[in-house]
């Protein structure tokens, strides 16, 4: 009974995987750092997600403070943001959010405010919809081991 | 008996410095070396990276090779990094007795020829265009796999201080048809090609035979192995 219940929680997780890729949310970085994780690393890829988080959030908390500076805007700086965080975008396989750093970037190239608050509003939209599904993808990952872990003496 | 066969057991392991501003890069690039055999030192910084050598100004002279005594193999560092740079710090490498012979990988989430062309010319080894995967960094392994037994062999050789002169990737022939040739010779067959690419019938007699061999890898939209 129980190891039904990993399959159908292995068959979400997988689910919900493909509609990620399918959007377009994650691309073949992510299944890089999947490999990646085995029986020395069981958690890899959560480990790198939350640092990648934690990271971000930084980030877009100096990016929309930097933004919303009254007088001149340090597009300079804003764009050393950005492609710290289209890089660890990159690096994950967070795909949409390096996107939308792209067209940020090229904003704060032409020093153009309206398309940076815009390219900034899209960013914390991708990332907070990111930042959804991913736990969401963990959490089916946990609750997936632990019904695996429980064993009946007998076969399933 | 030969003299490599009293070399320390652990030669065979490589050790890396990774070099990156980026936590989670370094966090990605240590476990891509780690699972590929390599011993691996992350630092965040060229400043630090070259303290870990014991290059900076304050350089020790206690000290040789890093403060456990680890010789350092191969350095793969990022390009954009706050205060030095990895060019930056490919030149000092390349400037310093001691450390010119370790070879230097350049990463870079952008594929801007010019800068490829600028690091290969000061001595990079290869160019990684980001996000590293892991077969790039096994095709770095199987590099340095590869040059360890030249040195080896050439140990033997060396008789009365004749010096064995390490096979370098970046010779000048390379650089003359690198830009096309070493993109197409990715062998994509299933991705668009980006633009570069499509000069590739000028650039189809690639001076090295396998892409093993040449200089700089992949583009951006490559599929998994």
């Amino acid at each position: 009974m129980l190891g039904l219940g990993a399959d159908r929680l292995w068959a979400d997780m997988n689910r919900l995987l493909a509609f990620l890729f399918h959007q377009g949310v994650l691309d073949e970085q992510f299944l890089q750092l999947q490999q990646l994780q085995d029986e020395s690393s069981p958690n890899f890829v959560s480990e790198v997600v939350n640092i990648y988080f934690h990271e971000s959030e930084k980030l877009l908390r100096n990016l929309r403070s930097l933004l919303m500076d009254r007088e001149l805007l340090d597009y300079k700086k804003m764009g050393i943001h950005v492609n710290q965080l289209m890089g660890s975008s990159s690096s994950i396989g967070a795909n949409r959010v390096r996107n939308v750093c792209v067209a940020f970037r090229a904003a704060t190239d032409q020093n153009n405010r309206a398309g940076c608050l815009r390219a900034l509003e899209m960013l914390e939209h991708e990332y907070c919809y990111l930042k959804n599904k991913l736990h969401e993808l963990f959490q089916i990952e946990q609750e997936r081991a632990l019904a695996a872990g429980v064993r009946y003496p007998l076969q399933n | 008996m030969e003299v490599c066969d009293l070399l320390p057991a652990d030669s065979d392991e490589v050790h890396v410095l990774a070099v990156d501003d980026s936590l989670v890069d370094r966090k990605v690039i240590e476990r891509l070396l780690r699972i590929s055999a390599c011993k691996v030192t992350a630092v965040d910084s060229g400043i630090r990276a070259l303290q870990f050598l014991g290059l900076d100004d304050q350089k020790s002279p206690s000290e040789s090779d890093g403060f456990d005594g680890l010789k350092v193999d191969l350095i793969i560092t990022d390009y954009c990094m706050p205060g030095m740079t990895g060019y930056e710090l490919l030149k000092k490498i390349k400037e310093s007795s001691t450390f010119r012979e370790i070879p230097v990988v350049i990463m870079s989430s952008e594929n801007v020829l010019p800068r490829i062309d600028r690091c290969l010319e000061e001595g990079a080894e290869d160019f990684i265009v980001k996000p590293v995967k892991l077969s790039d960094v096994k095709r770095l392994r199987d590099s340095m796999t590869t040059r360890e037994r030249e040195v080896k062999a050439g140990n033997q050789e060396r008789e009365g201080g004749v010096r064995f002169t390490k096979r370098k990737l970046t010779e000048s022939s390379d650089l003359d048809s690198s830009p096309p040739s070493v993109t197409s010779s990715s062998a994509l067959s299933s991705s668009p090609s980006s633009p570069s690419d499509s000069a590739s019938p000028s650039s189809s007699p690639s001076p090295s035979p396998s892409p093993l061999d040449s200089p700089i890898r992949r583009l951006r939209m490559t599929t998994t192995d």
